[in-house]
């Protein structure tokens, strides 16, 4: 095993990640790491694998083989504390899923009082600033079926927010919004962004991640098949099948009846 | 080509006359079978039978002083026994560890289908007779508490099993990824919301559980511990007039009709948090 001082801390690093799903290969070997303070977002086709690599970095699936960091914990040591590690690791979910029994206030400090031992007072101080963080203040005393999609995607990144995360993992954060709700959780995002946090994000927002990231990674039958700074993975892809994918996300109406066949859309040449 | 009009010949009625219409045949249908039924009542032979008012006096008040709380009291500690027996099993059966599910789904496939008149039975006297020496707590009382306990849990242990598994797996990651245990997790985040999801099926056992206390004469009790059936039927036998049965009916339904009530007012208490 590789000793602690001669590699550098990485916030996350993932050396040679396998997942299979029975003999599905889901993910194909991946290198990867993610620097303090960098934001890296994940782009790719569905099918691609991005999800499952994001819900390794927390162990929410087992890798099938490869080592996963976190700062200078590894994820993969069967030894490790995994409840430890994963307070430091904030995650948020497509489907929000916030408590639907738990007021607002009450999703903000159940895991501060359960987990990290807080008192009931210093949690709902800490639920309280972050609430204002996301603008949601006004709402503490709601239940979340009382809220929006967007309402509940704030709470739940405030939520994440108070058990004072080092890192981030978003696992398509809009992609269950209704359009006119995709901006105000973006705008959270990237105010986090902008306050140094690290971040990895799957998302298929591509105005998001060229704006924000610090660097794309572009994903495709479970391999990286380019990364880089987003000017130039989105802007100027130089692999075939990012320009395909970018083709068809950015350009969704320029599409003819006969490329459709029974295995999709055909790439394009 | 003719264009079809709106307006079919068969009928002249509009849309709302023959709902009205249809409404009101039903009614008189409902009516006239009530009407027929009352016609052809003998009034008198069945209240001289079923609805003597001195044998109504002679039963009160012990009917609802021994009876109606003797019949709370099997009820109320055969319920707390089978939720917590029950919600073990639950855990067990959706537990990693194979021998423990495989003794849940044997337990629950045994005690389901056996009567639970032969379980109570089987626990009156099966177990004092295998364990020398051994009594139950609050003697009859316990015993009651186990026997239905021990088959009621079997129900239960299915009811919290769905219940779990109706609380959407993105609950359970949710909490774990912010840190929390296993068990802390059943406890704070799952366990909770799996008890809104299962408090109909949970009262349906309940009541049917309120109906059982009537199989407690088989552990043998004295005056003081009749439940309501046997202490109607033993009015039944020295009065011999089915009265009794009927009072203690009414008995059962003073029970269960307030409890169907709670129940519906905890629900709604819960519809927004949900």
């Amino acid at each position: 095993m590789t000793t602690h001082a001669e590699r550098p801390t990485h916030a996350i690093s993932i050396r040679n990640l396998k997942k299979s799903f029975g003999s599905n290969e889901v993910l194909k070997d991946i290198s990867l790491d993610v620097d303090p303070g960098e934001v890296v977002c994940v782009i790719g086709p569905s099918g691609s694998g991005k999800s499952t690599l994001l819900r390794c970095v927390n162990l929410l699936e087992e890798p099938t083989s490869g080592q996963i960091f976190v700062g200078r914990d590894e994820m993969t040591d069967p030894d490790v504390d995994v409840d430890r590690v994963r307070r430091r690791i904030g995650m948020l979910f497509q489907s929000f899923n916030l408590f639907p029994h738990l007021t607002v206030l009450g999703n903000l400090t159940v895991a501060q009082t359960k987990v990290l031992r807080r008192s009931g007072a210093e949690a709902r101080e800490v639920a309280r600033r972050n609430l204002e963080r996301v603008g949601m203040s006004h709402k503490e005393d709601a239940f979340p079926a009382q809220l929006s999609g967007g309402q509940q995607q704030r709470v739940a990144i405030a939520r994440s927010l108070s058990m004072d995360p080092e890192l981030m993992l978003f696992d398509e954060p809009t992609s269950a919004l209704d359009p006119e709700l995709v901006g105000e959780v973006l705008a959270v995002m990237k105010s986090l962004a902008a306050e140094g946090m690290t971040m990895m994000i799957v998302t298929h927002e591509m105005a998001f991640a060229r704006e924000v990231a610090g660097r794309v990674v572009f994903m495709d039958g479970g391999f990286v098949v380019e990364q880089g700074a987003p000017a130039d993975v989105i802007g100027n892809p130089q692999e075939a099948r990012t320009k395909s994918f970018l083709h068809r996300v950015l350009n969704p109406m320029v599409i003819e009846a006969d490329e459709i066949t029974d295995e999709g859309v055909r790439d394009v040449t | 080509m003719t264009i079809q009009t709106t307006e079919a010949p068969r009928s002249r009625l509009t849309r709302r006359q023959r709902a009205r219409l249809g409404r009101g045949v039903q009614y008189a249908i409902g009516l006239l079978v009530l009407a027929l039924i009352a016609a052809k009542t003998d009034w008198a032979t069945f209240s001289d039978a079923f609805l003597r008012s001195d044998i109504f006096w002679r039963m009160m008040p012990r009917v609802i002083t021994v009876g109606l709380v003797n019949t709370l009291i099997y009820t109320a500690l055969a319920f707390v026994f089978a939720f917590f027996l029950g919600l073990l099993l639950a855990i067990m059966k959706l537990s990693s560890i194979g021998p423990y599910r495989w003794f849940a789904t044997a337990y629950i496939e045994f005690f389901r289908g056996v009567p639970a008149l032969v379980v109570l039975f089987m626990v009156a006297y099966g177990i004092p007779n295998a364990f020398r020496g051994f009594t139950f707590p609050g003697d009859k009382y316990g015993m009651v508490m186990v026997g239905l306990g021990v088959t009621a849990a079997a129900y239960m242990a299915e009811t919290f099993r769905a219940g779990i598994q109706a609380v959407p797996p993105g609950q359970l990651e949710a909490a774990r990824t912010l840190g929390m245990s296993y068990p802390r997790t059943m406890r704070t985040i799952v366990l909770p919301q799996a008890f809104r999801i299962v408090i109909p099926p949970l009262t349906n056992e309940l009541i049917l559980l309120v109906k059982d206390s009537s199989l407690v004469y088989v552990v043998g009790v004295t005056a003081a511990q009749y439940e309501l059936t046997k202490f109607s039927q033993d009015f039944l036998n020295r009065t011999v007039s089915p009265t009794p049965l009927l009072v203690g009916a009414c008995c059962y339904l003073a029970i269960t009709l307030p409890l169907s009530l709670l129940v519906r007012q905890l629900e709604r208490r819960y519809a927004k948090a949900r």
